[in-house]
């Protein structure tokens, strides 16, 4: 068993070695900086800020689903006809709307290591434990993306008007069905702009982590700025990198938002 | 004929029909539950770690790290307002050149990362610290107050030129007509007519662009600036002790919601001849 996924990490890196953008064998860093700083391998910082680029990358993409999915939620729990359900989802969103990013992750990293230490001195086991900073990462910059996503949400699900919801209803569809086939295609389409807003805020709160330790662009770029005393150059690489993030995501967002309205496109 | 001699006497209305316990309801309550444990757990934290030479000791510099935070926060959204009426016009300017450089400066403000370029302008400037010397700039950019305030400027001008830019673009097209018609020159239509119109529109993003940039503003701490959130990690260094943290949160949560109900009001006001 051990060795099955041994070999599936071996093939998924290999892969990612393959088509990596900047380290790989068509790789911009591999073709145009072959002598300098950013040379990749030992000679320079090449495949050291290539990993910082694929971290924060992961980063950005593991938290979306989460973030999105959990968002949904508290966006339904806040237009539900519960009063308890509504308090407690408007009590989430102005406590982590409100703290800043860098604070909710401090406190999730330590907090969770607390919480988690004395679980395990409970059950009798008596060693140090070390919170994951991926998974803190996750947690933080899920639960600041959920709070925001349940907003644009929100708004979205009041641009769909009532008739939508009756006519799913008349057809026979119980309200589950209702939701997935007439009212989320709608919804998708209402909220992508925001989402596309929040997704930018995500992946620039994703150079946070690198203050807990997490070896993502700004930290690689960081240490190498350090070393190599050549500050601006490797903090200028970081600002090019994320934004090279920024255009791709944009890219991807405007072929999504065409996806989304195609059915408008004859009108 | 019979006729109804006797009223039937009143009678009570028929029992509500019991309110069915449906999911939501389970949710709701275990939900309400979980955030008064939370709240019950952390208050009986700070009651037994309650230490008050420790309040004595940092709860000052918990003060003076917040008149940091506000007054970097207050003089960088004044002076990235000031820089953004400039930028707006260019973006919206129909010479190439200028258009080209705001929207420039504006993406690239915008795409990156506040924390990436604080650590450019305070790492990276200071690598060039001979040159800077040189100049007889050097007094500037060897502190991290000054480049975190020249940061914050630099970027908060680049969101305000969006938002003036989206409030002017969205006042109609008939009120630039009608003051035209009215016989108005350009300037003074500008600032009687268009203006006040686009400002009432900037008012929600202006405030939130205030409240990004208090939250923003806690990344100082990293570059050694003691605004709100490097007097708390400094004090978590000292004493490992959780609450500092929690203090944090509790002072940044009332600024924020101070701020968010002060413009909710400010805007009911200002909006108050719009309504119906």
């Amino acid at each position: 068993m051990g060795g099955f996924f041994t070999a599936i990490v071996e093939a998924a890196s290999a892969f990612l070695g393959i088509i990596d953008p900047l380290c790989g064998p068509i790789g911009i860093f591999k073709l145009f900086a072959g002598n300098t700083l950013l040379a990749c391998g030992d000679a320079g910082w090449g495949d050291e800020i290539a990993l910082g680029f694929l971290v924060t990358g992961t980063l950005a993409v593991a938290t979306l689903p989460i973030g999105l999915v959990m968002g949904f939620f508290i966006a339904l729990a806040k237009q539900s006809e519960e009063k308890s359900l509504r308090l407690s989802a408007n009590i989430y969103t102005t406590l982590f709307r409100g703290l800043p990013e860098l604070l909710t992750l401090f406190i999730v990293y330590y907090g969770l290591q607390i919480l988690v230490q004395n679980f395990m001195t409970a059950i009798g086991y008596d060693g140090r434990v070390e919170i994951n900073a991926f998974a803190a990462g996750m947690v933080a910059l899920g639960v600041v993306f959920s709070a925001y996503c349940s907003e644009v949400l929100l708004s979205a699900f009041k641009a769909i008007p009532r008739g939508q919801y009756e006519a799913g209803y008349a057809l026979g569809l119980h309200r589950g069905r209702t939701m997935r086939l007439i009212v989320l295609p709608q919804l998708i389409r209402v909220a992508l702009p925001g989402l596309g807003n929040l997704w930018m805020a995500l992946l620039k709160d994703t150079a946070l982590v690198s203050v807990i330790g997490l070896p993502d662009i700004l930290r690689q770029t960081g240490v190498a700025a350090r070393v190599t005393k050549q500050a601006f150059e490797f903090y200028a690489i970081a600002c090019l990198l994320f934004l090279i993030l920024a255009f791709l995501s944009s890219l991807v967002f405007s072929a999504i938002e065409g996806w989304a309205k195609r059915s408008e496109v004859a009108r | 004929m019979s006729h109804v001699t006797a009223l039937l006497p009143p009678q009570a209305p028929p029992p509500a029909p019991a309110k069915p316990f449906t999911t939501g309801r389970f949710f709701g309550n275990l939900f309400i539950g979980v955030w008064l444990a939370l709240t019950i757990g952390i208050f009986l934290m700070m009651v037994e770690g309650w230490d008050p030479e420790k309040f004595t000791k940092y709860g000052p510099s918990y003060l003076s790290g917040l008149g940091v935070t506000l007054l970097l926060v207050g003089l960088s959204v004044v002076l990235g307002g000031i820089l953004s009426l400039p930028l707006a016009f260019a973006r919206m300017s129909k010479n190439k050149a200028f258009s080209w450089f705001a929207y420039g400066y504006v993406y690239f403000f915008r795409g990156t990362p506040l924390l990436t370029q604080l650590f450019l302008v305070y790492y990276g400037l200071g690598s060039f610290s001979a040159e800077l010397k040189a100049w007889g700039l050097w007094w500037f950019f060897r502190d991290a107050w000054n480049c975190a305030l020249l940061t914050f400027t630099l970027n908060t001008a680049a969101y305000q030129a969006e938002i003036l830019r989206g409030a002017i673009e969205s006042v109609a097209r008939g009120q630039h007509e009608g003051a035209a018609a009215l016989g108005l020159p350009k300037r003074i239509a500008f600032f009687k007519v268009i203006l006040p119109q686009a400002l009432i529109v900037a008012l929600r993003p202006y405030g939130n662009e205030i409240i990004l940039m208090i939250k923003g503003s806690a990344i100082v701490a990293i570059v050694t600036v003691f605004d709100l959130m490097g007097e708390t990690r400094r004090a978590f260094s000292r004493t490992f002790d959780y609450q500092a943290y929690l203090w944090a949160a509790l002072l940044y949560l009332i600024i924020v919601e101070l701020l968010r109900n002060l413009w909710a009001w400010l805007e009911a006001r200002l909006t108050r001849h719009l309504k119906r």
